[in-house]
């Protein structure tokens, strides 16, 4: 047979692309539907965020940790404020931990929503990422009435929180709580375990606990390949010791142990974990007591290189701070999920379809502030 | 239909000139009400599958435009006609101009053998299944045209996609098609619908024929729905995968013609699946006499609900399920649908050779 000679298409996918949710960008060396090469490129969300750090007091940085990662936003502003503490030795009052550990986890359920259900609708299915956005909204109604936003909440400050919870807030919480177990149940049965929703994702871009490891994954995109790790847990802050909670870990359930639904699994499986944990927080909170510890005192951190990390809903968010002793860090520099995932599409996607990718980027939570920063 | 333009003609008994002129205005007055009704009727199902989505993912879906929203297709039909009409640079300018058109064709042209009821068939071809096989094959030519003269990489996968798909699953669609034509011995579709009368109720249809029959329906009903582009085969236009495949680049009416010939094929699909499987305008307790006005206008009555009945089930697939990768899908369209569906058709003539032509119904009802 005469050889038919070919070439390599080059297909840009983004930065404007429905599935990149945001601004990604993908170059793609295809043959036809076949990926032979998929070239992330980064820069398209660069704000200058760590820059910026740099020309401000500590206590300032605070609203531009929420633009780091706007789908969590408590969680990048808890971990500002806990490496902030960690330098200076500051203490906090023990109900403002709680109400950070219940809106960090109400924030880290809502952010896993926003993940399976996009990586649901990337599958073609609609409407799961509606009924995950439903709830969604609650919590956002929820963190509205504790600090008036929803999306960029500013709510941890160094020290403790900025507003106490208002009257009857637990209530509503509980009720919430309640109500969501059910949900995700349902979620399960509409799309979790759906066979096609299976055959699209199980055994597809299989990550091994060494390679998860290699590529500095985190969160449950690396607990999803096996490796038993949550900083909650490893590397504990805050008042996590004290709660009780499991780290679900992918078992390969439907297919091989890190595969995209196994990293689907694990968040809808830590979105459950997360309603436990903001029921315990609320069981302990105090009726009364500060919220803040109000010390009239400029925040100054003593000199030297700190790195702390915290867990966000993509996983370890880590502050490295080099601090002079003075008012402002001499620089920041964090360190974000979503980058190390971004880097591990290229050797992922070889050899799979469009389609895969796809199925690649919703299964990784990609947010696209987080890569750049 | 035919007979009444003859009728026409007969009774007025005109010269030559005039006569061909006049039959020319009434083909023309014909097309237009094929259209019109099937502009009328996919605009229609925009709107029922808006509200239908809107249930399904506790929204409430289009409710401004006249009574409860009905009148939201008319709007959108205004909005798409008044949109910037652009055709990308370096594209191949008339075949992007014909795509739609082409695609909309194929889908109008199948209502002229639908038998919406027994006086209502626009012309009761003999050889109506084999003529609805092939003009839907115009609708992935024009699919491929688009793809193709978009000069978009993501229209052209879509494009190729498409043909892949439809080429593929015209065999399990054709091959049901064949059982049912091997049970009614007869290609015309009103014929085939009223071999489906008679004594027994529901259990005269061909879907409850025999087993094998029963099977066709769902080989065809996947497979229509797969020829169709609807979710869970959607992949020509997967728009989180091609963004929005072979019509990414269309705008304007040319769009919305795309959108009327897929919603419009939804209507037939189910319309075809009725009259072939479903009894047509047959339905036990229903007095449907083509003689009288009231008798013929029940029988379509019958038909219509039959068939949307099927076409809110197919928009609630739409919204439950996710979409099949296309290697999936072509393993689902040769792995299995293929040899069912020759299966079936195998089975069904080995069926009325044993038994004689006679239905399950006839042989439970001839034991007693």
């Amino acid at each position: 047979m005469a050889e038919v000679k070919t070439e390599l298409m080059t297909l840009n996918m983004g930065p404007v692309h429905p599935s990149t949710h945001g601004v990604l960008r993908f170059q793609l060396e295809t043959d036809g539907e076949i990926i032979h090469q998929c070239v992330p490129d980064v820069g398209y969300l660069h704000r200058s965020i760590e820059k910026i750090a740099e020309g401000l007091e500590y206590f300032q940085f605070m609203p531009f940790t929420d633009r780091v990662d706007y789908v969590a936003a408590i969680n990048a502003n808890h971990g500002w404020a806990v490496t902030c503490e960690r330098m200076a030795g500051h203490a906090v009052p023990e109900r403002g931990e709680l109400l950070r550990v219940i809106s960090a986890e109400l924030v880290r359920l809502a952010s896993h929503l926003v993940a399976v259900g996009s990586n649901a609708s990337d599958m073609g299915a609609v409407t799961p990422f509606l009924h995950a956005l439903r709830e969604r909204e609650k919590v956002n109604d929820l963190i509205e009435e504790l600090c008036g936003a929803r999306l960029t909440h500013n709510y941890v400050r160094i020290g403790g929180v900025s507003h106490d919870a208002p009257k009857g807030w637990t209530d509503k919480v509980l009720r919430f709580c309640d109500g969501f177990l059910p949900a995700v149940d349902e979620f399960d049965r509409l799309i979790t375990f759906n066979r096609i929703f299976r055959a699209r994702l199980a055994k597809v871009a299989v990550i091994s606990a060494a390679d998860a490891m290699a590529y500095g994954l985190c969160g449950p995109n690396l607990r999803a390949s096996g490796v038993d790790f949550d900083c909650r847990r490893d590397d504990p802050y805050g008042l996590y010791p004290e709660l009780s909670f499991k780290v679900p870990v992918g078992q390969g359930r439907l297919g091989t142990r890190g595969d995209c639904w196994d990293r689907f699994w694990c968040r809808v499986q830590e979105m459950r974990e997360c309603v436990g944990l903001v029921r315990q927080a609320v069981e302990r909170l105090p009726r009364s007591g500060p919220e803040f510890w109000n010390e009239k005192k400029v925040f100054k951190a003593p000199a030297g290189e700190y790195y702390v990390r915290t867990e966000s809903a993509r996983g370890e968010l880590g502050y490295y701070v080099v601090a002079d002793g003075g008012k402002q860090p001499h620089r920041v520099k964090i360190r974000t999920g979503s980058f190390a995932a971004m880097s591990i599409t290229e050797p992922l996607a070889r050899g799979l379809m469009i389609a895969d990718l796809v199925a690649i980027i919703g299964s990784l939570d990609i947010v696209a502030p987080e890569i750049d920063r | 239909m035919e007979q009444w333009i003859a009728g026409l003609i007969a009774e007025h008994s005109l010269p030559g000139p005039v006569w061909a002129i006049q039959l020319g205005f009434m083909l023309v007055a014909a097309f237009l009400c094929i259209a019109l009704y099937a502009c009328l009727v996919a605009g229609l199902l925009t709107f029922a599958e808006r509200r239908v989505a809107g249930k399904i993912q506790n929204r409430i879906g289009p409710n401004r435009v006249g009574p409860q929203g009905i009148l939201q297709f008319v709007a959108d039909g205004v909005k798409l006609i008044l949109k910037e009409d652009i055709i990308p640079a370096d594209a191949d300018r008339p075949l992007f101009r014909l795509a739609p058109y082409l695609v909309a064709t194929g889908t109008f042209l199948t209502l002229v053998v639908m038998p919406w009821g027994q006086r209502l068939v626009v012309s009761d071809l003999n050889v109506g299944v084999v003529y609805l096989v092939a003009v839907t094959s115009l609708v992935v030519a024009g699919i491929l045209m688009s793809g193709w003269a978009s000069n978009n990489k993501w229209s052209l996968l879509g494009g190729f996609r498409s043909a892949a798909q439809v080429v593929s699953y015209e065999v399990p669609t054709g091959l049901s098609l064949l059982t049912v034509v091997i049970l009614s011995g007869s290609l015309s579709l009103s014929e085939i619908v009223a071999g489906q009368a008679g004594g027994g109720g529901i259990l005269r249809w061909n879907l409850f024929h025999n087993p094998f029959a029963f099977l066709a329906f769902f080989v065809f009903f996947i497979s229509a729905l797969a020829e169709n582009n609807r979710l869970p085969f959607d992949i020509p236009e997967a728009e989180s995968e091609l963004v929005s495949g072979y019509n990414t680049e269309y705008s304007g009416i040319r769009f919305g013609v795309f959108f009327i010939g897929e919603f419009a094929t939804i209507w037939i699909v189910s319309g075809v699946a009725t009259a072939l499987f479903l009894g047509g305008w047959n339905f036990p307790g229903v007095p449907v006499d083509p003689r009288s006005f009231g008798g013929a206008a029940l029988g379509t009555l019958v038909f219509l609900v039959k068939s949307f009945a099927l076409v809110l089930l197919i928009l609630q697939i739409r919204w439950t399920l996710p979409r099949v990768r296309v290697d999936q899908l072509m393993g689902i369209c040769w792995k299995y649908l293929v040899p069912i569906a020759v299966f079936n058709v195998v089975m069904s003539a080995v069926w009325l050779v044993a038994f004689k032509g006679r239905g399950l119904y006839d042989l439970v009802a001839g034991l007693f």
